[in-house]
């Protein structure tokens, strides 16, 4: 795989999203993979609601898959999301990390782990701290740290939590951050 | 803080020869579960066990037993519920119980029992369709400490409102409090429901068949697996089981990319349980 991008938020993050991954066109040369904070005991149905306005195909993240380029994978509900040594995605049952299952971090830090410098993060929207960890492991295995401006953000605190703990990552409002992916890209 | 970071990275190179260490020490096999999920756990080892290094883990690994135990209890950390995913047991107690009751004698086994929560589960559901008594269930796990956990059938009192709603959900023809006695913070399961349940100690990485199964539950153990130990464990369930037996699986898992899907029909697609065909 040539690296991917993943993006975690939380409270807000839905509609972050909805401004997001519709600006991203359907031949986006890396896969995204997505955690977003849900109910456990349902599927979230995220994948029915960004199928349609989305340009990338659209997708639940499988267990031991390869991500493909132009998709969009999300963590099922109830499941963490990691990325093994050789890319591919894996499905665990452990403990809520930071209270949540599917946790950020550990999404962020396997994917770091992983990909290292062929790696973008983005920390989105949030009411607690998941994902500051994760965000700082990606910068520090020298991929690129991305968070969505607090002062814009809907709710500041995860984004912020991000900043505090990866001050070297780049701070963009939520409309800004497809353009900059794409350049990245 | 630099940007680059060597490579190969350390800790990688020291997970790899723990792992190693670990299996020709004690012939406890990690070495082919998805790497991602056993780092965490050995990074939480390291730092709770008071390690500044893998190697140093390594070193009083290989030299204490009492270690042994002691990081089996991180490497194969489980948590579960009673009737977890209460839309599986509705699906065993509508669809494949029928099939089930035409045969005098039942042999379940559920592979990576951890703390006997679905082991407790299925006897709950066997009893209250009536064929606790004709059944005898092997619950099997790696770790010592959860066979006897699972031989405890103690659980704590917190759980216990959520297992009533699972229970419930899953189609209970009984109330989940006949069959525990609350003591403090604890329920404790009633010891008939183990009367026919035995408990062993068994690998699917290393070990192999030992019986002739009509139903085998393994939930959520396979995506700790890397592809190669998932392929051996689903060869053990097809080898273990009758023609026209049955496996359930997680509810994310899956058998669609296993070289032993052939072997298999979808019976209830969505709840992950499947059939051994009839060849």
């Amino acid at each position: 795989m040539n690296g991917a991008v993943v993006i975690g938020g939380s409270a807000g993050a839905v509609q972050a999203l909805l401004t997001l991954l519709p600006a991203l066109p359907a031949d986006f040369a890396r896969p995204v993979l997505i955690v977003v904070h849900v109910p456990p005991d349902h599927d979230h149905g995220l994948v029915t609601l960004f199928q349609a306005g989305c340009a990338m195909q659209v997708c639940e993240a499988e267990d031991k898959q390869v991500p493909e380029p132009g998709t969009i994978y999300f963590a099922p509900a109830n499941y963490h999301l990691l990325v093994e040594p050789d890319g591919s995605m894996a499905l665990s049952a452990d403990d809520p990390v930071n209270h949540s299952r599917p946790a950020i971090d550990l999404l962020l830090e396997s994917a770091a782990d992983a990909l290292r410098s062929r790696l973008i993060a983005v920390l989105l929207t949030g009411a607690n701290q998941d994902g500051a960890e994760g965000l700082r492991a990606v910068f520090r295995a020298g991929g690129a740290a991305i968070v969505e401006d607090p002062e814009t953000a809907r709710v500041p605190t995860m984004p912020a939590a991000g900043l505090a703990l990866c001050p070297e990552a780049t701070r963009l409002a939520i409309d800004a951050i497809a353009p900059y992916l794409l350049r990245l890209a | 803080m630099s940007k680059e970071t060597p490579e190969p990275d350390i800790d990688d190179i020291e997970i790899e020869l723990l792992l190693e260490a670990l299996f020709r020490r004690y012939h406890y096999d990690f070495r082919h579960y998805a790497r991602a999920s056993i780092k965490r756990r050995l990074i939480q080892a390291r730092g709770r066990l008071g390690m500044t290094s893998f190697s140093a883990l390594q070193e009083r690994l290989l030299r204490d037993p009492e270690m042994l135990a002691k990081l089996l209890n991180y490497l194969t950390v489980q948590v579960s519920e009673m009737f977890r995913d209460p839309s599986y047991f509705r699906a065993l107690r509508e669809k494949v119980i029928p099939h089930l009751r035409t045969y005098p004698s039942l042999k379940v086994w559920i592979a990576g029992c951890s703390n006997g929560e679905e082991v407790y589960s299925l006897a709950i559901l066997f009893r209250e369709e009536g064929l606790e008594q004709r059944t005898l269930f092997y619950a099997t796990d790696i770790n010592p400490k959860a066979l006897k956990a699972a031989e405890a059938g103690v659980y704590p009192l917190d759980q216990i409102r959520k297992f009533t709603e699972n229970h419930q959900k899953s189609g209970a023809r009984t109330s989940l409090s006949d069959y525990y006695v609350a003591d403090y913070d604890r329920a404790i399961f009633d010891s008939s429901l183990r009367a026919n349940v035995v408990f062993s100690d068994h690998s699917l990485a290393t070990d192999s068949v030992f019986a002739e199964m009509h139903l085998i539950s393994c939930r959520n153990v396979l995506i700790y697996f890397d592809r190669g130990l998932q392929e051996r464990a689903v060869g053990l369930f097809e080898e273990s089981l009758v023609r026209r037996g049955f496996l359930g699986l997680g509810r994310k898992e899956s058998l669609r990319f296993s070289d032993h899907a052939a072997g298999f029909s979808d019976f209830v697609r969505e709840e992950k349980i499947y059939q051994r065909r009839d060849r």
